[in-house]
Parts: C-alpha cells; structure tokens; sequence
C-alpha cells in the first residue's frame, strides 16, 4: 500500500530540494546582513584610509589592508607561475603511468593539509631555516604554497578539457609542443585558469593560521617598509580585535568592518575573475 | 616528385602490432584512397606519414618512409619540417576556436611569415582554392564555429593548404558531414590533385571509387592488394578484397 501519491513525493521532494537551495542563499544573506550591521557605526571611506588607533580599538583599517594587499601580490607572484606551470608539465608533458598517478595523489592531499601545518612548514622553512625572519615575504610564501595545490588541479582541469583535437591541429600544422601549448592550450584553457587563481587568492587571502606563525603582528603603528619586515593583515585583525577588546559578545563594530572589507576584497577579485573570463570566452568561442 | 615510398613499415602500440610490413608506393599526384574496415590500420597508416603517431607514446615505428628519396624517419628529420611539408586534414573538423582569418593565418605565421599583407594574401588564396571564399569573405573576423560542418571542415582544408604542402593527408575527411558537404569536399579534392599528392582514407568504398586513381586495401594491419582504383574495385586479384568490396565482410 502506497502512503502517499507519486505526485505528492514529487512534490514532497522538489520542495525538499528547494528548501535546502534556498538555504544555501540564506546563509550568505544572513552573514553579509549580521556584518553589514554590526560594521554600521564605523563604515565609511575614513575607515579604509585610516590606520588602527588606540590598541585596534579605533580608526580603521588602512594597515591590515594594505598588508593582505601585499600578501596576495607575493602569492601571486610564486603560486601563479609555479602553478599553471607545473599543471601544464603535468598534463601535456608527463606520460599515463604510475609517475603521474603519483603527481595527481600528491596535489590533491596537498590541497587537503590543515592550514595550521602549512604555519608550521612555513616557520620552519622560511622563518628560521632560510633566514626570512617573521616577515611579509615568509609569510606570503607561506600561503604561496598553500595556494599551489588549488592552482595547480584548477589548471590541470582546465587543460584536461581542452580537446586532444584542436593539438592535434596544431601539431600537424608543423607547430612544436611548446607553441601548440603557448599557443592555443593555454589561451582556451585560461578561464579554468583563472578561476583556479582566483579561489586560491580567495582562500589565502583569508587564512588566519599560516601568517600568525610567520610574520603577523598583532599591531603596527606603520606600513611594512620592506617585504622583510612584519605587517599587519585582515583576517589576523579580526582575530585579534575580537579577542582583545573588551566589548563583550557582542563585538566592536571595528571587527565587523575588518570583516566586511576582507569580504569585499574577496569577493571583488571573484567579480574581476568574471569579468576577464568572460572575455576569454568571448575571444574564444566554441 | 612528391611520391611516397613505404618500405617494410611496422607499427606497434605497447605490444599490438598496428601495421604489417607495409611495402607501397604511393605515385606523384593524384589521389590515393586507403580502404579497410575499422582496426584494419588504414588510420594508423596515414598517421605515419606525417609523423602524428609520434605524439602517441606507446607507438613504436620501424622501417622507412620515404618522400623525395628522403626517409622521414632518418636520424637528422625536424619532424616539424616534416609536417610543415605534409598537411592532414582530420576526421572530424577541429577548427581553432578563433576566426576564421586566425585559423589560417596561424600555420605561416609560426613558419615565419610575418608581414601582414603576405598573410592576408594566403589567406585568400587558401580560402579560394578551399572553395569557401565567397562564403566567408565578409566575416573573416568571426568566430570558425559560426561555420556549418562542412563549411568547417574545408576550412580545415583551407588551413592545411596555407602552409603550401607538397602531400595532404585526409583521414575520413567526410564520416561527420551530410551528403551535400561531401560532395563538395569531394568534388575538391578533385581540383587538389593536380597540384598536390593526396591521400585519403575512407570507410565509404563508393567515396574511394568515385574519386580515387589508386585505392589501397588493409586489413588486419596488411596490406592486402593496392592498385587502380578501377581494376580493384572490378577485377580485385585477392580474394580477400573481393570479400571486402561485395560486401561480404567488414
């Protein structure tokens, strides 16, 4: 005996579907709302271009900001290139055998290492052993290697879809292995690429463990005038603010509003990631 | 004299064997159709002679071919050179994903030809003599993908001529067309011979009688009997392409 009609489970479950979906939306409504309120009594263009004042208390956000800015043009810097490039040897150089299994088994637990061990790699590694000091440089490669494993399997995903065929073009056009990927692997496959990129900046824009080990002050009274020298970053400020002050549950207003900029910034490289991929597939149309 | 001389050709993947001691001489000009029913090794053949199966790394090639008395395969061959000299137009068309003047004008471009008035001249003259110039001549800046099949396809024609080759190879250059865009892939390949050594393979025996001078036929990896495409479509002198062409087999 049936308890309930077809329609009705169809019903029952496309609801259920719904429901869970909406969820999904809710949730990011609810954060940005929780963070756009708790930040009111501080957001405004001042608390960019203002440093912190009275022990984070007060002022804005000028040297956390400028400090992660800093932070992603290092990871920039060795993630991207190190990355896509290891992603092309990987796909286009690198035969089918037990090597490569190895390779792809490597990448993917990489990108599965708790944030924390990459803090204590980079300590090791850069602070003390090659001598960085605590630093903007020791932590920003620090969260280069972090971010290489998300570069590297967006990349090699973005170049696996690109039809064996259109090499095979190439190739049989006379074109070496190096101009066919210089010349029409890489452009089409730059928008995986970038999307890649993009959600590695994400994600080390926003790790609070591996630049607390390796270089993160707590306070500065000043920009960081070398990539030798500490720095402040977001992620860090929040933590720190919301641990230090003393206004209770509810938060100083500043910690949303360091938040909400770390929010922004991420989300607004999301927005140029879309923009230029678009674009891509623009100039690039199947 | 671009003939194509095949002496002892063996072919491998990992431990198959692909093709068997192939022995043939493939004349100056014309065409020359290669026919066989599938992993007979027709594609495979036609893959050796440009090379292609070097991007493959379990193939292994053992023997010489030869084009203008010089094997292909010798010790000092830029293999690039190689397929600068003999085009290949694939199975499916595999335009680039840029327009129609970047897909021609890629090949001369990377061969060293730089100067942009040249370029817009082959790719002309290579639209022209692919018969899809008056079709695209006012959007040479679109996308090849706006292009129907065929369209694409002699596009891909057009690309391989740009490079002027000596031979052109066709490996099933119709099998994903309709038959109005075969027939006219056909009817220039027709006008391609005179000036150019083409090779075609094709799983369409009519395809092979109605355009080829000598056909070929392989199977399991041998070739079994090559010839005048009449004389082997009418009086076949082995059985087993006799079998293959009354339809009895593959």
């Amino acid at each position: 005996m049936r308890v309930m009609s077809r329609n009705a489970r169809e019903k029952l479950y496309f609801n259920l579907f719904r429901a869970c979906g909406g969820l999904v939306v809710l949730t990011l409504i609810v954060i940005i709302a929780y963070m756009v309120i708790g930040s009111l009594p501080v957001l405004s263009l001042d608390f960019l271009t203002e440093p912190p004042r009275r022990a984070n208390t007060a002022g804005g956000v000028l040297t956390p900001l400028v400090g992660t800015i800093y932070l992603m043009a290092i990871v920039s810097v060795f993630a991207i290139p190190i990355g896509v490039l290891s992603a092309v040897y990987l796909s286009e150089y690198q035969g089918k055998g037990w090597a490569s299994h190895f390779w792809r088994i490597v990448v993917s637990n990489l990108a599965g290492v708790p944030s924390i061990v990459y803090g204590l790699l980079g300590l090791a590694l850069f602070v003390t052993f090659a001598g960085l000091g605590r630093s903007l440089i020791a932590s920003g490669l620090t969260l280069g290697v972090l971010a290489l494993p998300i570069v590297i399997s967006a990349s090699r995903e973005a170049i696996k879809a690109i039809p064996p065929s259109v090499r095979e073009a190439s190739i049989a056009l006379g074109a070496t292995k190096w101009q066919t990927i210089q010349h029409h692997v890489l452009p089409y496959a730059m928008p995986g690429i970038l999307t890649g990129v993009i959600l590695a900046l994400s994600r080390a824009a926003g790790e609070t463990a591996p630049i607390l080990l390796t270089g993160a002050a707590f306070y500065m009274s000043s920009m960081p005038d070398s990539i030798f020298s500490q720095f402040m970053a977001l992620p860090y400020h929040v933590y720190a603010v919301a641990t230090q002050t003393m206004a209770g549950m509810n938060g100083s207003p500043v910690v949303y509003g360091a938040a909400i900029v770390l929010l922004i910034l991420v989300i607004g490289m999301n927005l140029i990631a879309i923009v230029v991929r678009k674009k891509y597939r623009e100039k690039y149309r199947w | 004299m671009s003939s194509i001389e095949v002496k002892h050709l063996n072919v491998w993947f990992d431990d198959k064997q692909a093709l068997r001691d192939v022995n043939m001489t493939i004349p100056n000009k014309g065409i020359t159709a290669i026919i066989g029913p599938s992993g007979c090794g027709k594609s495979t053949f036609i893959r050796s002679i440009n090379r292609m199966n070097d991007i493959i790394p379990s193939c292994r090639v053992e023997g010489q071919i030869l084009v203008e008395g010089k094997d292909l395969y010798g010790p000092d061959v830029d293999v690039t050179e190689v397929r600068k000299r003999i085009g290949m137009v694939f199975q499916r068309p595999n335009p680039f994903p840029k327009s129609i003047y970047e897909n021609i004008a890629y090949a001369p471009r990377i061969h060293g030809t730089k100067d942009k008035r040249k370029l817009s001249a082959i790719v002309e003259h290579s639209l022209r003599r692919a018969a899809l110039w008056d079709e695209v001549k006012d959007r040479l800046d679109k996308s090849a993908y706006d292009l129907s099949g065929g369209q694409q396809q002699r596009l891909c024609i057009a690309r391989a001529l740009a490079i002027d080759p000596e031979i052109i190879l066709f490996d099933e250059p119709c099998s994903a067309l309709d038959p109005i865009a075969t027939a006219k892939i056909e009817d220039l390949l027709s006008d391609l011979k005179d000036e150019y050594t083409v090779v075609i393979v094709t799983h369409n025996m009519q395809q092979a009688a109605r355009v080829a001078d000598q056909t070929a036929y392989f199977y399991l990896g041998e070739l079994i009997e090559f010839g005048d495409t009449t004389q082997l479509f009418e009086r076949p002198e082995n059985e087993l392409t006799e079998r293959y062409i009354t339809g009895r087999m593959g």
